[in-house]
């Protein structure tokens, strides 16, 4: 039988202004050999749930700098939940004080990743942790 | 509940699930499939090609708003190429399309090449298909960004829509002609640029070049701005026009026993080639055919020759 392709979603909820964080994941996560589906800027936890839905993806990585992840990032979960749909797993890089990890993990967040984690880092928590889905 | 009653009930969780087992080539979709099979027919399909970067996507999503003004659901399948380096894609398509993505009348999917020439991937036509068996009233398949004859597209769309920019110039001359025999509309987008009235005369002329269409069909050359939505209103309703005089004419019967005969014949080669492959991968046969053939003790003619005349005299059950 055939073999899957891993297939991760790239997205950047909130409000403020640059990518370049989240484009540098998604280069990393296709030379890695990954379907990125990339969303770009400025999408809404629904937007990124839906999306998340329909295009199968089997892990979403969220990059965020506005400071909004106490809500953003929990908020993204528990749609996934109430969408019967918590098997994909969300992890979330960017900006994130070490203090609101423990309560961001709490909320469902598989990992955290802070300015020091470098995208090898990355590449390689997404191997080893997130298989794809049956 | 298998997939498909699943995906008859408006699962969408379950139509994903599919395009994936259809896109990773698992036996099981095919069962799927064909319980969907009877449930679709019903979808206009329309194909969107054109070179990178032409605005194809921003496209996609003004036809998109348009026929969700009409009422219209609307199934998006959006191709962008698979690295041929590291297997891996990035799909960037949904970043013009982002507005929709919450839209319960709208459902869209990216696919990845995977090797696949002619525009779009191996999947692409039995992902449209569950789009149909969703319910989708119009299907937008938009292809990878190359300005070539891609054929597939246009076995598998109703209306084939070839967008081209401005400032193109001269190269206009070098665009393969058969990109001009394959677009039943043609789009001249960023029309804000300033060639764009050049450009939008010379492809008029060359399309005048051409000989008659056996569908009597004459294609259009439009103008648009995608990005703020200017020309859409039109473009849609040429869509409409195109589909009235397929549909109304013999057109439609040769569009659908082409698309007919094309689907039997890959789905045939795609049966054969695992019927007769897949035993010889599995019992290590296959490394040793490679290995004979590196070292020329065997020629691959013959070599297929005999794999093929032993998979037959073996028959079915094995
Ligand atoms: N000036 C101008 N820019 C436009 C127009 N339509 C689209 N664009 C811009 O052109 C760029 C490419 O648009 P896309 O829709 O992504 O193009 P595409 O053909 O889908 O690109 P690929 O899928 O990568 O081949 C984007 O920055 C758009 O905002 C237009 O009518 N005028
Ligand atoms: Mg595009």
């Amino acid at each position: 039988m055939a073999e899957r392709t891993l297939r991760v979603l790239v997205g950047k909820p909130g409000l403020d202004g640059h990518d370049r964080g989240a484009k540098i994941i998604a280069r990393a996560f296709r030379d890695a050999g990954f379907e990125v589906i990339y969303t770009g800027l400025h999408q809404t936890p629904e937007q990124i749930v839906s999306a998340a839905i329909q295009e199968d993806v089997d892990c979403v990585g969220l990059s965020i700098l506005s400071g909004a992840h106490n809500t953003l990032l929990p908020r993204v979960c528990q749609l996934l939940k109430e969408k019967d749909a918590d098997d994909i797993m969300v992890f979330g890089g960017g900006v994130i004080p070490d203090d609101d990890i423990p309560g961001l993990k709490n909320a469902g967040l598989k990992e955290v990743f802070t300015p020091g984690s470098s995208t090898e880092d990355i590449v390689k928590w997404v191997r080893d942790n997130v298989h794809p889905r049956a | 509940m298998s997939l498909a009653e699943r995906i008859l009930q408006g699962d969408t969780r379950a139509a994903a699930r599919l395009m994936r087992d259809i896109d990773d080539g698992y036996a099981s979709a095919r069962e799927e499939l064909k319980l969907l099979y009877p449930h679709s027919g019903s979808a206009y399909l329309i194909g969107i090609t054109g070179p990178p970067g032409a605005g194809k996507s921003t496209l996609v999503d003004q036809v998109t708003e348009a026929y969700r003004r009409r009422g219209k659901r609307v199934g998006i399948v959006a191709v962008d190429p698979t690295s041929p380096f590291t297997g891996g894609a990035i799909l960037g398509d949904r970043i013009r399309m982002n507005r929709h993505a919450d839209d319960e009348g709208v459902f869209i999917r990216s696919l990845a090449t995977r090797g696949h020439l002619g525009g779009v991937s191996r999947s692409t036509g039995d992902v449209a298909l569950v789009m149909d068996a969703m319910g989708m009233d119009v299907v937008i398949i938009e292809t990878v960004g190359v300005g070539q004859d891609e054929v597939d597209i246009v076995k598998m769309a109703h209306t084939t829509v070839v967008v081209m920019v401005p400032g193109l110039g001269d190269d206009i001359q070098a665009i393969k002609a058969g990109i001009l025999e394959i677009g039943d509309v043609f789009v001249v987008n960023k029309s804000d640029r300033p060639d764009a009235d050049r450009t939008v005369r010379e492809l008029t002329t060359m399309l005048e070049m051409n000989s008659a269409r056996a569908d009597d069909w004459r294609p259009k050359v439009m103008r648009t701005e995608a990005h703020r939505g200017t020309g859409i209103a039109e473009l849609v309703e040429e869509f409409e026009t195109h589909r009235s005089h397929l549909f109304g004419s013999a057109a439609i019967n040769r569009f659908l026993a082409e698309k007919g005969a094309r689907t039997f014949m890959e789905i045939l080669k795609d049966r054969l080639f695992a019927e007769v492959f897949a035993p010889l991968e599995a019992d290590g046969r296959f490394a040793r055919i490679v290995d004979d053939l590196a070292n020329r003790r065997i020629d691959p003619y013959s070599a297929v020759e005999a794999v093929v005349a032993e998979r037959f005299a073996a028959g079915a059950d094995n």
